[in-house]
């Protein structure tokens, strides 16, 4: 047993001694609380250090690792750049532009990492970790919606900003927007409104679609926009059914769609699962198949170039919609590929993009604020209206901090000249056409001042 | 079996308390004093204390307890929603509901013992989990996880004020659930956790659970019924994983599916082994290894393992970082792993196993341990 009679020489009164100057030393630190607010006592204000640090928080295991992997690139990329190293990237062509190239606020930049795990409690974790014991100022990254949004709420609380990474969902700048979240990246009902015409072109206005959804916040929000989109065009939704994330194998959500009577899959995976779900249903045949009198066909609404390097051929052809592609000729776009290629050896990937120019929206801002105060930088950032970062004419909305911007529909590249070159740019859809009212999501900022 | 004397159960909690409330100091150098990591430290230690108490005492190995702590945050977080951010009543509904549930799947699981018994936890906690994650989506929001939202009820908070601006924070009479303040009141509730936990050990109770250890088949034949015994150790402890789940919420105020899970079971596994089976301070040090491993390790990057080489000549620290760098980072579970399978191969009975050992080595001098401490000691 672990309390036998101690037999070190130590009296019980030693012993008493000891443990009560202990306890009293101990209870020191509780009566100096940290994280007071005030105009220039922020939580983890730099002050007069010669540093600040940013947390990136990505996936580095679980079906979103990939993208994990390439933000992280994608981030010390723009970390380099902000403090005047490397060729500058998007300093270049970004409009208008405040930074000097000496770090922010002429504050050397740092980073921190952390593993968010595809999970809510784990991303929290992580992200606590960067502000609490790194003493971040701002963090980023994730390619999970349900993260996004469980960190999106925990920035609000600490008052800390969070510049969001690879998030699709609408909730994320809908129903749980939050005045210290950012989402550069675009939604499942842009892609929606974007993918319409394109459909309704290729496929026609008589189909019957079925789809296989990531049962959390991004998949419910996606099948929610794709459907009406769809049914706005006259298809039929056969049946909706929800997977759970990371599930590996779908065979036997392949196998009853054999028969069900559709003609259109429509895949709302990402990730792995997409590499996974799409895969097996090439296998089964799917696409060999005539339904209805018209070939089965398949649909991925929300697309990345490194999701189709793990389908490979199975992507061919397959419709879908995404942020940003390597292929953009724009001088930003160019830019970028350019500035990571020479830095990686290959393309970066629509994660690798927004993470990047997120980090450089927010050092931006601080700069034009001339403070690193959040209430500022985040009035700064809303309704930011910038260009040359890829995607054309971008702007903050203010309401929702939603990026509107272009959006690309692609399709998976028949004739692929490298092994980056899969997918085809079909249509670039402008802004205007993708935007939509704020208030139909609902939801609230919140205060400036936590 | 020699139980230790009041007195002596009195010192072990004064070291205790004082180690506990005293962490923000010594774990400093460490790299672990911040106020997340020390409330996890705490809310790990209450679920593996009173695991112990079944895992321990009885040697009934549930690999479902995971399923009370899930219980415990979303009934913590339910309370925040309707009635009060206050944590005391999303406390004492955690510890209640997780406590009936227990007392269900005690009820029946308990019909077996052995492999059967751990296989049943286990089913029962992947059943919960499924039903949270996708079945009861209404009740739990499935993998988005369970939130407090501006314009939730929390009746009895909306008798005394109106909703502010922005989402309101949990507190316990004032004081807040983040921060230092948090930790505080979760390291009191650990104490108090421990105390209990102490007094049932060394109770006629704890004699019995002990008993059924040993020999249940014995135990019965001398005409004791063992299974309310064991029914009651069951409760106990999933009433203690429901007050660590509520604590959670309490400190972070999520409940996500993924809490359920049986790698979440399996942890609180791990570190009860790890840290000594049986023993009163050994699941705490489990605790303290896993969520360090968990937090810190995974956190060093190859950056910061050059500045941690900075020291040696360059070619030497790039072989370093090199050879180091797939047991950091991403890669903290092969070291726990290989930590974990030195432990067990090495020290079965865990890290107290060693710390004993230790001990005995320093007093061999002094005293020769007598035969039947020593006969105590294997019997564990």
């Amino acid at each position: 047993m672990s309390e036998k009679k101690n037999s070190a020489g130590w009296s019980r009164r030693d012993i008493m001694k000891a443990a009560g100057a202990f306890s009293a030393a101990g209870a020191m630190p509780m009566f100096f609380s940290r994280g007071a607010w005030a105009e220039n006592n922020f939580r983890n204000n730099p002050g007069k250090a010669a540093s600040i640090k940013l947390g990136f928080n990505v996936p580095q295991t679980g079906a979103y690792a990939d993208e994990g992997a390439d933000e992280l690139r994608a981030f010390k990329l723009a970390v380099k750049h902000l403090n005047g190293e490397g060729d500058g990237g998007l300093m270049n062509t970004m409009k208008p532009l405040s930074l000097k190239g000496n770090g922010v606020l002429g504050k050397k930049v740092e980073y921190v990492t952390g593993d968010t795990q595809t999970k809510s409690d784990a991303a929290r974790a992580s992200a606590k970790r960067m502000i609490e014991k790194d003493g971040v100022i701002m963090f980023s990254g994730g390619s999970s919606s349900g993260v996004a949004i469980a960190v999106q709420s925990l920035a609000q609380e600490m008052g800390v900003v969070f510049m969001a990474g690879l998030t699709h969902s609408n909730d994320t700048t809908g129903k749980d927007k939050r005045r210290y979240g950012f989402r550069h990246f675009f939604n499942a009902k842009m892609s929606g409104s974007a993918l319409g015409p394109v459909l309704k072109k290729e496929m026609g206005t008589d189909r019957s679609a079925y789809h296989l959804t990531a049962d959390y916040t991004w998949g419910w929000t996606q099948e929610e926009s794709i459907k009406e989109t769809t049914e706005g065009l006259g298809w039929k939704t056969v049946k909706t059914v929800k997977t759970p994330v990371g599930a590996g194998d779908f065979s036997q959500y392949i196998t009853p769609i054999l028969n069900s009577g559709a003609d259109t899959l429509i895949l709302n995976h990402y990730g792995k699962d997409m590499i996974n779900s799409l895969t097996q249903a090439v296998q089964f045949g799917l696409r060999d198949k005539q339904v209805n009198g018209k070939t089965f066909e398949i649909i991925v609404p929300l697309y990345s170039r490194l999701m189709a390097q793990g389908a490979g051929k199975n992507l061919k052809g397959i419709l879908g919609t995404t942020n940003w592609n390597w292929a953009l000729k724009d001088k930003g776009s160019q830019a970028f590929v350019k500035s990571f290629g020479s830095e990686y050896g290959f393309p970066p990937s629509q994660a690798a993009h927004t993470c990047y120019v997120q980090t450089l929206l927010y050092a931006n801002a601080c700069e034009m604020a001339g403070t690193f105060y959040p209430p500022e930088v985040i009035k700064q950032l809303e309704g930011f209206k910038f260009d040359g970062m890829g995607n054309g004419a971008t702007e903050y909305r203010a309401e929702d901090h939603q990026c509107f911007k272009d959006v690309l529909v692609v399709r998976g590249n028949e004739n692929p000249t490298s092994q980056f070159d899969l997918l085809e740019i079909v249509q670039e859809v402008p802004r205007a056409q993708v935007e939509y009212d704020a208030k139909i999501f609902g939801g609230e900022l919140g205060p400036y001042k936590v | 079996m020699k139980t230790p004397t009041i007195k002596q159960d009195m010192v072990v909690m004064l070291i205790f308390s004082a180690v506990i409330l005293t962490m923000p100091v010594w774990l400093e150098p460490l790299g672990a004093s911040y106020p997340d990591l020390l409330q996890k430290f705490a809310i790990f230690g209450i679920f593996a204390v009173g695991y112990n108490i079944l895992f321990g005492l009885t040697g009934y190995l549930s690999f479902g307890h995971a399923a009370f702590l899930g219980i415990g945050s979303y009934t913590a977080v339910w309370s925040f929603k309707l009635l009060t951010m206050n944590i005391l009543p999303a406390l004492v509904f955690s510890v209640l509901l997780s406590g009936l549930f227990a007392l269900l799947i005690g009820f029946i699981t308990l019909r077996r013992s052995g492999i059967y018994f751990s296989i049943l936890t286990l089913a029962f906690a992947q059943m919960s989990y499924n039903l949270a994650y996708s079945v009861l989506t209404p009740i739990t929001n499935g993998e988005t996880g369970l939130q407090l939202a501006r314009d939730d009820a929390r009746i009895l908070d909306r008798l005394f004020s109106e909703a502010g601006e922005g989402l309101p924070s949990t507190d316990f009479f004032g004081f807040s659930m983040s921060g230092y303040s948090g930790f505080y009141i979760c390291a009191v509730l650990l104490i108090i956790a421990f105390f209990i936990s102490q007094r049932i050990f060394h109770s006629p109770f704890g004699t019995k659970l002990r008993a059924i250890k040993s020999n249940q088949t014995r135990m019965k034949y001398t005409g004791y019924n063992t299974k309310p015994y064991l029914l009651t150790a069951f409760v106990i402890s999933g009433m203690y994983a429901g007050l660590a789940g509520g604590l959670m919420a309490a400190t972070d105020p999520l409940a996500g599916a993924e809490r359920m899970q049986w790698t979440a079971s399996g942890e609180v596994v791990l570190m009860t082994i790890l840290g000594g089976v049986g023993t009163l301070i050994g699941p705490m040090l489990g605790v303290g290894i896993i969520k360090y491993f968990e937090n810190i390790f995974s956190a060093l990057n190859e950056q910061a393992l050059h500045q941690a080489y900075a020291f040696m000549p360059d070619w030497l620290a790039t072989v370093m970082v090199t050879l180091t760098s797939p047991f950091v980072g991403e890669g903290w579970h092969l070291t726990l792993g290989a930590l974990f399978v030195l432990i067990v191969i090495f020290l079965p009975g865990g890290i107290m196993e060693g710390m004993n050992l230790i001990k005995k080595r320093f007093s061999k001098k002094e005293a020769e341990p007598s035969p039947t401490e020593k006969a105590t000691e294997t019997g564990q």
